[in-house]
């Protein structure tokens, strides 16, 4: 009998050396003689443990990682075939505390399951949320949604069922679904694992909006710097036309949907909605005036749903275990889970799927394990380049929107940016205003004029020139930015800009 | 009231046939395949630098007159988004990511080192035209930074020395 072993093909642990690791495994074995199978799933997420291979034995899979190719004759010496001890054993994957302690609900196949092998999704409840929505009325399904509590997980945290329910009530010959998928805050990659590691989930929620709203039509538009997912979801609405989950008749219902993958081209401000669908349309990405709301005049003029990657793959697991199990999980009005990532400068980096509730301070030490560096950590920035730096006196601020909120904050899409007391925040804060001066779409001026001239004033300020002065014109500048942007990438900016002032002045002064 | 003739006016020279045949080719192919997507300019863009590599702007006319479209808006969009390419590009494109997550473990050092040790700024393409050098904003690799892509493989954990031992590394 031959040996079944994991090894993940996602992007990370291809870049940590998973490929060279099943090379010097394939040769080890054939050396040995011993027969092997391998599966190439998606990654666990453990990436200080990646590349993570696992073996399938009779109590369970078991983990070893991170597997270098010097380390498999003594892994095959050890025994690892039959789960045996080694330097790099884990025991059950499962039991691992990092994942053990997580509420894996939208990620739950993440890791597990070979992501192209549509067969693997539907053994493991894929698909059952589809069957479920084609026996409901579209009300019965927005309603799921809004009772389930989800909010969209792409930042703005708006009630997912309401978006819905506007689309569904418009009027319009056409409808669409469109899948946000430019995940350009830094700090974030749970879209691209969702994508790499489980796109069939990705492709079944965006089916059920389609019958949820009255939508034949859908895009995801995908950011071109990952080019892994761009093959994964090639491959993966291909296999659901292939087998009738995507196209003209669906699971032979006589309902409609279509799919089709759109590469962004590297612009940040794309990730707005209005900008993505401008360009989705052939044009520059400049955002759009609102009102009208996507939803009710969004693609070519069309009632449009917008969602994150991480919203529509949530939809499949409410349907098919109940919006109460959903709404079950979570705190105040963040009913759920969110799938936060932990990145930067931090010891075990990944993503920890938990209920909203859990503390910063949790997620940073328990989880993360501080930082790589060994050093204290400094600072944190939650929510992508346009969140708040905070110290550590914020760090016991539960994983909330609105307790993020009250605290000056935002949880954002959950990627939280760890940075050790190396970090210059001044350098930080200049950054944040370098950044929209390079992604502004140039549309509103306090965005396009603002973030030069923020750049420029905070260089004055650490030159030492009239600091008091330049300090005030910041802050003016800051509240044109904040209150008279027509996005957020302008009127957000100013968030990590005056939250490093507000809390690390001293790296302000100009005898540094 | 009488039906008005329709009358075309050719333009002269025709759009493109000062092109050679290989990037005349690259647009019509990329136009016919998909002209009747709706919203098509992006994926004809993307299809164009993917065969030739970046998008000259001689091409413009072509496209524009293709697509029904003014050159205007055409340059318009090439010129927005930072992946489309005007000028061609080294062998292979390096993408050094410049965002929050990398920088704190270590991105300006690279950024600084990456430029010095090719000897170009980001857009520069080396003088040995083995590798062009271009800044990312974030390749979704936020755990294990800093990181870059090359052509299409991501690099983890990318040190200084890091550096110098993948771009010295064989290949053409």
């Amino acid at each position: 009998m031959s040996a079944t072993l994991y090894l993940p093909r996602e992007a990370t642990a291809l870049s940590l050396g998973a490929e060279t690791a099943l090379h010097a495994i394939r040769e080890e074995a054939a050396r040995r003689g011993e027969s092997i199978r391998i599966i190439r799933n998606g990654s666990r997420g453990l990436f200080w443990l990646e590349p993570l291979i696992e073996v399938q034995t009779a109590r369970g899979r078991i983990a070893y990682g991170p597997v270098r190719p010097g380390d498999v004759p003594s892994l095959f010496e050890a025994g690892w075939l039959q789960g045996a001890e080694h330097p790099l054993h884990h025991g059950l994957t499962e039991s691992i505390p990092y994942l053990k302690k997580q509420q894996r609900l939208t990620c739950s196949r993440v890791g597990v399951i070979d992501p192209l092998e549509l067969d693997d999704y539907g053994a493991h409840a894929g698909y059952t949320a589809l069957r479920a929505a084609l026996a409901m009325t579209p009300a019965e399904i927005v309603q799921a949604v809004s009772d389930s509590g989800l909010r969209g997980r792409g930042g703005a945290a708006f009630p997912t069922g309401i978006k819905w329910k506007t689309v569904l009530e418009a009027a319009g010959a056409q409808k669409y679904i469109v899948c946000n998928a430019d995940e350009g805050d830094s700090g974030t990659f749970s879209d691209r694992l969702l994508m790499e590691c489980d796109p069939f989930c990705l492709i079944e929620g965006m089916t059920i909006a389609g019958l949820a709203v009255g939508a034949t039509r859908g895009y995801i538009y995908l950011r071109c710097e990952y080019p892994h997912a761009e093959d994964v979801l090639t491959h993966a609405i291909a296999s659901a036309y292939a087998r009738g989950y995507l196209g003209e008749d669906l699971l032979g219902s006589g309902r409609r949907f279509d799919l089709q993958l759109r590469l962004g081209a590297g612009a940040y401000i794309c990730g707005e909605e209005t900008s993505l669908l401008e360009s989705l349309e052939g044009k520059r990405g400049q955002i759009r005036f609102k009102p009208p709301l996507p939803a009710i005049a969004g693609l070519f003029g069309c009632p449009t749903v917008v969602n994150n990657v991480i919203s529509f793959a949530s939809v499949p697991i409410i349907l098919e275990r109940g919006a109460q199990f959903y709404r079950d999980y979570g705190m105040g009005r963040s009913r759920g889970t969110l799938p936060l990532q932990l990145a930067g400068n931090i010891a075990r980096g990944g993503l920890v799927e938990l209920a909203f509730g859990a503390t910063l301070r949790e997620l940073l030490y328990d989880f993360g394990g501080g930082t790589r560096s060994g050093r204290p950590i400094r600072a944190v920035q939650v929510g992508g380049p346009l969140g708040a730096y905070w110290p550590e006196s914020k760090f016991d601020t539960p994983l909330d929107y609105e307790a993020f909120t009250k605290e000056g904050g935002m949880l954002g899409h959950g990627g939280v940016v760890v940075f050790d007391n190396t970090v210059d925040m001044a350098a930080q804060a200049r950054y944040a205003m370098e950044f929209c001066a390079i992604e502004s779409c140039g549309k509103c001026t306090p965005c396009r004029i603002g973030s030069s001239r923020g750049v420029e004033v905070i260089d004055r300020l650490l030159a030492g020139d009239q600091a008091g002065t330049q300090q005030t014109l910041l802050r003016d500048l800051c509240d044109t930015m904040l209150n008279g942007s027509l996005c957020a990438l302008g009127g957000l900016t100013p968030y990590p800009v005056l939250s490093a002032l507000d809390h690390f002045p001293q790296d302000f002064t100009c005898s540094r | 009231m009488s039906k008005r003739q329709r009358v075309s006016i050719p333009i002269r020279p025709e759009p493109g046939s000062d092109l050679p045949a290989a990037q005349r080719d690259a647009v019509l192919d990329a136009v016919r395949l998909h002209r009747e997507a709706p919203g098509p300019l992006l994926p004809i863009l993307h299809a164009i630098q993917q065969r030739l590599g970046f998008i000259a702007a001689r091409l413009v006319p072509l496209i524009a007159h293709e697509l029904n479209l003014s050159r205007a808006e055409v340059h318009g969009v090439i010129s927005f988004y930072h992946y489309f390419r005007q000028y061609a590009p080294g062998r292979h494109v390096i993408y050094v990511c410049r965002a929050e997550a990398c920088q704190s473990v270590g991105a300006r050092e690279l950024e600084s080192h990456a430029k010095r040790s090719l000897g170009i700024d980001f857009h520069g393409t080396s003088a040995d035209g083995r590798y062009s050098l271009e800044a990312v904003y974030c390749l979704g690799n936020c755990a294990c930074g800093p990181s870059m892509l090359i052509d299409r493989e991501l690099h983890s954990h990318v040190t200084p020395d890091r550096f110098d031992a993948i771009t010295r590394r064989g290949g053409p």
